[in-house]
């Protein structure tokens, strides 16, 4: 057995609510409530509520190992990252990591539009913790991985986004850290680069380096990694070697495709009436991911029937540009009176894999009720569009229109 | 099996594995440390910075060069107009534009060191959410960039100087030295309000405010021999009225020594600055939180 490379104790991270509700502090504010504090007799309004984003995690890593985070959105994962990466300190419990620990959290953090894709080598690699010389030293190799050689003395802002990517990616992959700490990076780029990447991260791995993965591609953490370890709501439910821990975790999908979003509180709208729980469906109510040219179900359920009542929601794709729109009042409703729930039911859904954000809302003769930013995250699996495999989404676009190729005479 | 947690843990001291650094990561605790050496270990990253800054704002070089000449001009030209002609403020018996541009050199330094290291933090948000570093780095760089516009506007003084018939004196060697200590005052004023802007967000507006007020409390446009001791000793608490009168003298020869004003700055910029750092540092480990 190695040596231990990461020990984690009872790491627990709480955050105030306000924080959740995106609100900033206003010095002002500040001021006013000391002030107030002072007049009143010394007690505080309210007290704020907290939540626990992980609870006491308890794990240990040993030099060598590539162990993958699994766990659904908001389950705590980039929470963690976030504490190993030293970006944000934990409340309770206490990390203690042997050698260098390098994080990719996002690929292209600190580049600079204006510079040039040789200025941002060196300046992303200071900012990922390489020193000068070390950067000398891999400077060709960078360059050579990225693929991007022919445009390296002119501006970023003149790349494409794919060779951006490739640059940033090619900058981090040769950090060389004992500890390296991915998160989601393997999304970008197109089919062939992403293998690369992969390969990337195996050489890593075969070279003693402990690894920290985490990804929505169950097909590259299975090819990965040894281990897996599944956070459920800030807990650790299962640490076993990556295809039982994968298995656990696709076991816990069956309850992830519904969304009770009726405590929210970042809601807009008058709220006489109100979304209660989302539940995204593939096939025949058959719970679990959507995929590719399969059937989709959506599912609003609603606290009160009005009348004139409408749902609508909006689909955006996983860089935040919106897709597609669909409205109950802008269709014929099949179906009696309304009733505490709207379906909309889409025979072959014709998005690229990928992870798509929902945003859900509820109108009565053409006032807005409710509406949710962010309702729900739904993820597309990988599927046939007439019989024909679809490659996982990139800056290309997000849709897939059934056709066909001829080459006539 | 791999990772199992009830197996025997070996110790974190393996001999082959003593020479690599351990990590310790605690929960943030009320007490804290300047962390000086760890703004050294980045020192590279501080480089950077820098360069960036440099490379992005002097790319067009005459735009970036002019503009640091500029600004101090464009305000000596006012102050000559109001102040020295129409309300004859006295100028220590030296021309009145080059009285006031000797001042308003290093107090543009600061100004502009001020603002833009209040928002230099919220401006890398994207930074200190994804990657960790001391993020003092930021502020200190942003105050760092500004030295190369004060050199540019200093060479301007020098032209002016010359222009009215007006040596150094050997008092001189002390400018870089209040170089330092205007350095010193921009980066303990900056490092402030950059970590009071990422925890209150509406700081970013009072800040210009703070800089307007800060000036007219400054003798830029007015000789601070208009006090008698021991207020002028006194006025000395705002660090800038040392590094003003300070370099006045250095340059220009004016004769009053401010001797007892400047060493009231330095202590007055000192104590600045260390609580700056030790409140930043105190709220740093939140920032990624709350940014």
């Amino acid at each position: 057995m190695s040596a231990l490379a990461i020990r984690i104790e009872g790491v627990g991270k709480e955050f105030p609510l306000s924080r959740v509700r995106d609100q900033y502090p206003t010095l002002r504010a500040a001021l006013a409530s000391g002030a107030q504090r002072l007049v009143g007799g010394g007690r505080r309004a309210r007290a704020e509520g907290r939540f626990w984003a992980l609870r006491d995690v308890s794990v240990d890593v040993h030099a060598g190992e590539v162990v993958a985070i699994i766990g659904n959105n908001g389950a705590g994962k980039s929470t963690l990252l976030k504490i190993l990466s030293r970006i944000t300190p934990p409340t309770t419990g206490r990390i203690e990591a042997r050698g260098r620990l390098g994080s990719l959290l996002e690929v292209g953090t600190g580049f600079h539009a204006e510079l040039t894709g040789r200025e941002n080598v060196y300046l992303n690699g200071a900012i990922l913790g390489m020193r000068k010389a070390e950067i000398d030293r891999k400077f060709d190799e960078i360059v050579a991985f990225s693929e991007v050689e022919r445009f390296l003395d002119m501006p970023v802002k003149h790349y494409s986004s794919g060779m951006q990517v490739r640059l940033a990616f090619a900058v981090a992959a040769h950090l060389e850290p004992e500890i390296l700490v991915v998160d989601e990076v393997l999304a970008v780029g197109d089919a062939a680069f992403q293998k690369k990447c992969l390969g990337k991260m195996q050489t890593v791995s075969r070279e003693g380096r402990t690894v920290l993965f985490v990804s929505h591609n169950l097909g590259a953490v299975r090819a990965l990694c040894d281990r897996g370890i599944v956070l459920q709501h800030g807990v650790v439910t299962v640490d076993a070697p990556v295809a039982k821990a994968v298995a656990a975790y696709l076991a816990t999908l069956e309850d992830a495709s519904a969304y009770d979003v009726a405590e929210r509180t970042d809601r807009h709208g008058k709220g006489d009436v109100r979304l209660t729980r989302i539940e995204v469906t593939s096939d025949d109510d058959a719970p679990g991911t959507l995929t590719t040219g399969r059937p989709a179900r959506f599912r609003f359920h609603v606290s009160d029937v009005l009348p004139g009542m409408s749902c609508a929601f909006d689909v955006f794709d996983p860089l935040g540009q919106q897709i597609t729109y669909f409205n109950s009042s802008l269709s014929e409703i099949a179906g009696s009176a309304p009733g505490h729930a709207f379906v909309c039911d889409i025979d072959e859904l014709l998005l690229v894999p990928g992870r798509y954000r929902i945003d859900a809302a509820l109108s009565c003769n053409g006032e807005l009720q409710d509406k949710l930013e962010g309702a729900v995250f739904v993820d597309v699996d990988h599927g046939l569009v007439r019989g024909w495999p679809v490659p996982t989404f990139t800056q290309y676009g997000s849709v897939v229109l059934p056709h066909r190729w001829t080459t006539p005479a | 099996m791999i990772g199992s947690r009830e197996m025997k843990l070996p110790k974190l001291t393996a001999q082959t594995e003593a020479a690599l650094p351990v990590t310790v990561i605690r929960p943030a605790s009320g007490w804290v440390t300047l962390g000086v050496r760890e703004i050294w270990e980045f020192r590279e990253l501080l480089f950077f910075f820098v360069w960036r800054d440099l490379k992005v704002r002097y790319r067009q070089t005459l735009l970036g060069a002019s503009w640091a000449v500029i600004q101090p001009l464009s305000t000596m030209v006012i102050f000559s107009v109001f102040f020295g002609r129409l309300a004859r403020v006295p100028s220590d018996g030296v021309p009145y534009p080059v009285f006031s541009f000797a001042g308003l050199v290093p107090w543009t330094f600061f100004a502009t060191a001020l603002t833009q290291a209040s928002t230099s933090l919220v401006l890398h948000q994207n930074l200190v959410k994804k990657v960790y570093f001391p993020r003092l780095v930021i502020p200190i760089a942003v105050v760092l960039v500004g030295i190369v516009d004060f050199a540019i506007a200093f060479v301007v003084l020098i032209g002016m100087m010359a222009f009215y018939g007006l040596t150094p004196t050997w008092h001189v060697v002390w400018a870089p030295l209040l170089l330092v200590l205007a350095i010193i005052t921009a980066l303990g004023a900056g490092i402030w309000f950059a970590a009071l802007n990422v925890r209150y967000r509406d700081v970013q507006y009072l800040v210009p405010f703070l800089a307007q007020m800060w000036l007219f409390m400054t003798p830029v446009a007015y000789p601070s021999s208009l006090l008698g001791e021991p207020w002028r000793t006194v006025y000395g608490l705002n660090p800038m009225v040392g590094v003003v009168e300070g370099f006045r003298w250095a340059l220009l020869g004016t004769t009053t020594a401010p001797g007892p004003t400047v060493a009231m700055s330095v202590a007055a910029a000192l104590a600045l600055l260390v609580g700056a750092v030790y409140f930043f540092r105190r709220v740093e480990s939140t920032f990624a939180d709350t940014v």
